[in-house]
């Protein structure tokens, strides 16, 4: 893969994207995740595997800002993100989906994708309540921008449709078309093929590909669907018992031993 | 049997010790004669009551549910003929033309007496539109409404007195003043739990009560301020006697002199704030911030995750609601011409937040009818005035039980892809 | 303030831990409550009030029976007291807030402030809106210092609170550590789907949770009618208002941590009534509530919640 191209000027070529060191999540008694460190570059689509309660979900909420790691370092684009809000990092380009997707449910599908843009617009009070023509403009292109996405997720035809009322497929798509708008550098996809049928897997499969050619972002994924994962990711981190086990190509993670242990138990 | 008789048994012992304190007892003090006065007789009333309906319990539920059954298939009968026809965007303009000009040619025909009560329900309207924006829209509780009622109440007469401000002038002033304060309230709480505001407006409500009864040189104390000039119609005075450089009305027109043209006068202000009051709220509701009070609301979590900043919309809410109850603190203060801390007590604060609870949180158009039944009744009927407040609270609790969402409920507009309207028919 | 007197320091540091007593006692029920089910039960201090109007009752009635024994006084007053308050505080669960399990946290929260307005001014109904009161009926104390100037004084019924209140608070923290019950209420406030799974009756719980917190809150109202011999409609108001701030003081949740806000803001209003205007202690509370919450959220003793995302 030619990542050196999409590089914008001026960033060491080598620096990853998301790089996280030594990080451990303490709960009371219960170490969740202990030392985890894996870098995500540019582009890449990075997966992080293991079986239930492994701590997968609690190392994207340490990323996230949604807890605060009790050690080690989170860092996008070379800048420590560790201590910030959870909506800080959001606005540096890091957003994810959630494992039981969190539309806003009694809201149409056009809305979800505008209170997304919500940091992009004009939010003041004045302007809109005199609505000035850049807020008309601002405002009519946010409608344009959903129009986009939901074009390219297939949901356009249900875009006034409530959130709440789709099918539980279309709304794994709606919560990514939702992230896609804010032109994230990271995507982070939390068991995004949970509950879809074959053909959705596909359709999924075939999105995330699309995403990161056309659209510049890397996606960190968590996911149990094997050969989504298997065939997808450039990257694998494979977690157990809240440790990493190993790190390397699927190739290398089809074959690891200690692997194939966590996974099929001991013999 | 035996089952529902023991229930019975204990609900009705349970019913003696909860009310024997209460009722059945008074403490009679004499002088220096201290005596217990027994009236047992409203205690083994309820008692009685209690254990038959607790020992028929099943039966009368099955009476109930029979009795219920038609009544309410022509209850969702009319309620969704009258859902459609408001639903309508065409009936829905006409029925609130129709409102707006009844409103308007109204104090013209009616006694000065009920247009004044009307203007002080036009008040608690505003009051109960502007709550409605933090407890409908934001889904927060503030308890201490009538603080920010005072503030502006009080900037406009301190104002007014002290540097002869007229009210055109103490209006934004006022409004301004007490969006600063919920700001600066809501600045270290908002970044908590939500509930942490209603307790801390709770507080807020009575320190300021507690402020305004003890710095005698800024509010004058138990005393209150009065003299607080009437506005004026672009200059023109509604006294019988002009002010030295100023006109009376009444001499402008070449009329007669009647008092009811400055309540008339009152009352039409009450309503033009009123409408520009729902202008607003409107507005906002379409703009990207009323869009991220109801995404606040229904997730606050997903909200973060793309980036928006909850401390700041709830903030906003805040002090907008707060905002339009120091307008309508200005022209209360206009309206009644003295003020002292006994209106901005806690009682106003739960009045408020019964008529938007009553009204159902969130709908405008229930807010608003809500609030003049609350403030029409008690004049209505005079009795009524001592079980006011022991309704009020019933009516949170049964209201939260029975109809969460008001008895009208709230339709925020939503927001459509113009050009693919059509596809979702 | 002709400068600084050591003794009157210290009689400023008896009267606030006797105010501190009671803060401690109304704080437990608010903070266990808010321990379990996350809700800020606003009609709590509306049970102390109650359980005031029935200490003053039972002991005026117990002196027209001629019982002057100061112990049976306080064991009578004490039962009959928790018996009417710990039933307040189950109907009340049971009527007003068993049904809203599970709705959106408004809900409960306006039903709560719904109870709070309904119970007072159903006490008003009932009992009339003015100050009821009564001879005292323990009087007299200690004093210490020297003759002709500052003394120290120390009322028997000071000590009495302060006896009474380390009683109970021990009982509950032994209920709480050792008892069956007890441990279901620890487990609920971890995790209350979890205990339910475990197969704890989480609705019993609770509703022992309030019989507790009223049950305290009794012992609270009767010690205040004892003490300051006045009872109003509108005493649990404030009380409930200071109360709250002292178990956020001390950290939402902890019941040491209520017991150690409601000493600390005791003291503090002593204090500023003592050497600031007697009106603004109000305002001092006020104030310290701001300032926690500014400051350190989570309270003195109080552990970070980590939501569930």
């Amino acid at each position: 893969m030619s990542l050196a191209a999409a590089l914008p000027a001026g960033q060491p070529a080598d620096q990853p994207l998301l790089a996280v060191r030594n990080l451990s999540m303490r709960f009371g008694g219960l170490l969740a995740v202990d030392n985890v460190a894996f870098d995500v570059r540019r582009g890449q689509i990075f997966a992080i595997i293991g079986p239930n309660g492994a701590g997968k979900t609690t190392v994207f909420n340490c990323v996230g800002g949604f807890y605060h790691p009790t050690t080690g370092s989170v860092a996008l684009d070379g800048q420590a993100i560790n201590h910030l809000p959870s909506h800080r990092i959001a606005r540096l380009g890091l957003v994810r989906t959630f494992q039981n997707v969190r539309l806003f449910k009694t809201m149409s599908v056009v809305e979800n994708l505008l209170i997304s843009q919500h940091t992009q617009l004009e939010t003041r009070l004045l302007p809109g309540l005199f609505k000035t023509p850049k807020y008309r403009r601002a405002e009519a292109e946010a409608l344009e921008r959903a129009a986009f996405w939901l074009e390219k997720v297939g949901l356009l035809a249900v875009a006034n449709r409530e959130a709440g009322n789709l099918a539980y497929g279309q709304q794994r798509q709606l919560e990514i078309a939702r992230c896609m708008i804010t032109h994230p550098k990271l995507l982070m996809l939390d068991e995004p093929a949970a509950g879809l049928n074959p053909q959705e897997t596909r359709d999924l499969d075939r999105l995330i590909n699309e995403l990161r050619a056309n659209h510049e972002v890397a996606v960190l994924l968590i996911e149990h669907d094997m050969s989504l994962v298997m065939g997808i990711s450039d990257e694998i981190l494979v977690m157990e018992y809240g440790r990493p086990i190993a790190t390397g190509a699927p190739a290398e993670i089809r074959s690891n031993p200690k692997v194939i242990k966590a996974y099929l138990g001991e013999e | 049997m035996p089952r529902a008789l023991s229930d019975a048994l204990l609900a009705a012992a349970l019913t003696a010790v909860l009310l024997t304190p209460i009722f059945g007892l008074h403490i009679r003090v004499d002088g220096v004669n201290v005596s217990l006065n027994r009236t047992p007789m409203p205690v083994i009333v309820a008692v009685v009551i209690v254990f038959l309906l607790r020992l028929f319990q099943q039966p009368l539920q099955r009476l109930w549910a029979k009795l219920r059954a038609p009544a309410s298939w022509r209850e969702n009968a009319l309620t969704a003929a009258l859902g459609q026809t408001v639903q309508q965007p065409r009936y829905r303009l006409a029925l609130w033309l129709l409102l707006l000009a009844a409103a308007m040619i109204w104090p013209f025909t009616a006694s000065r007496g009920a247009v004044d009560v009307m203007t002080l329900a036009l008040i608690y309207v505003m009051l109960g539109l502007g709550l409605n924006i933090v407890v409908g829209f934001a889904g927060l509780l503030v308890l201490g409404y009538a603080a920010f009622y005072a503030v502006g109440a009080y900037t406009y007469a301190y104002l007014a007195q002290q540097y002869g401000l007229s009210f055109w002038w103490g209006l934004p002033l006022a409004g301004g003043l007490a969006a600063l304060t919920g700001f600066l309230l809501g600045l270290p709480v908002l970044r908590l739990r939500g509930d942490y505001l209603a307790i801390v407006t709770l507080g807020f409500g009575e320190i300021t009560r507690l402020l305004l009864n003890n710095l005698n040189s800024l509010t004058g104390g138990p005393d209150g301020i009065g003299n607080i000039p009437r506005p004026t119609l672009f200059g023109l005075e509604f006294n019988r006697v002009a002010s030295e450089d100023g006109t009376a009305f009444h001499e402008f027109f070449g009329l007669d002199y009647s008092g009811n043209h400055g309540v008339i006068f009152m009352y039409l202000l009450g309503l033009a704030l009123v409408l520009a009051t729902l202008f607003v709220i409107n507005r906002l509701l379409r703009m990207p911030l009323g869009r991220a009070w109801e995404a606040l609301r229904e997730d606050e979590t997903a909200c973060r995750s793309l980036g928006l900043n909850p401390t700041v919309i709830k903030l906003s809410a805040l002090t907008l609601s707060a905002a339009f109850a120091g307008f309508a603190g200005a022209f209360f203060a206009a309206r009644q011409g003295y003020i002292n801390p006994e209106s901005f007590t806690f009682i106003e604060s739960a009045m408020v937040l019964a008529i938007v609870v009553l009204g159902g949180m969130g709908s405008q158009l229930g807010v608003m009818l809500a609030a003049v039944a609350i403030t029409v009744l008690p004049e209505l009927a005079r009795e009524f005035n001592e079980y006011r407040m022991l309704a009020f609270g019933l009516v949170m609790v049964l209201m939260m039980m029975w109809r969460p969402q008001g008895l009208i409920p709230a339709s925020r507009p939503p927001q459509k892809l113009p050009e693919h309207a059509e596809a979702t028919q | 303030m002709s400068g600084f007197s050591f003794l009157e320091f210290l009689q400023q540091i008896i009267n606030g831990l006797t105010l501190g007593s009671i803060y401690a006692l109304i704080a437990i029920g608010y903070t266990m409550v808010y321990g379990i089910i996350g809700m800020i039960n606003f009609a709590h201090g509306e049970i102390y009030m109650i359980g005031a109007y029935v200490g003053l009752m039972v002991i005026t009635g117990l002196g027209l029976f001629g019982v002057h024994s100061i112990t049976a006084i306080l064991l009578v007053t004490l039962a009959i007291s928790i018996l009417v308050t710990g039933s307040y505080g189950w109907t009340v669960e049971r009527l007003a807030y068993r049904p809203l399990r599970g709705s959106p946290r408004l809900v409960p929260l306006i039903s709560a402030i719904g109870v709070s307005i309904f119970l007072q001014n159903y006490v008003q109904i009932g009992q009339g809106a003015r100050d009821v009161s009564m001879q005292p009926v323990l009087t007299g104390g200690w004093r210490f210092g020297p003759e002709g100037g500052f003394q120290v004084y120390v009322s028997y019924m000071q000590v009495l609170i302060a006896v009474i209140t380390v009683a109970f608070m021990s009982g509950l923290t032994l209920f709480i550590g050792r008892s069956r019950m007890g441990r279901a209420c620890r487990a609920c406030s971890e995790d209350r789907g979890m205990a339910n799974l475990l197969g704890i009756d989480t609705d019993r719980v609770i509703a022992l949770t309030f019989v507790l917190g009223a049950a305290l809150a009794a012992v609270a109202g009767v010690l205040v009618s004892m003490y300051y011999g006045l009872v109003n409609p509108f005493i649990g108001f404030i009380a409930g208002l200071k109360a709250f701030t002292a178990a956020v003081l001390g950290g939402i949740g902890s019941i040491p941590g209520a017991m150690l806000g409601g000493v600390v803001l005791g003291l503090a209003e002593s204090f500023a009534s003592a050497y600031l205007q007697t009106e603004y202690k109000d305002v001092v509370a006020f104030a310290l509530l701001i300032l926690v919450l500014l400051v350190r959220p989570t309270g003195l003793l109080g552990r970070p919640d980590v939501e569930k995302v």
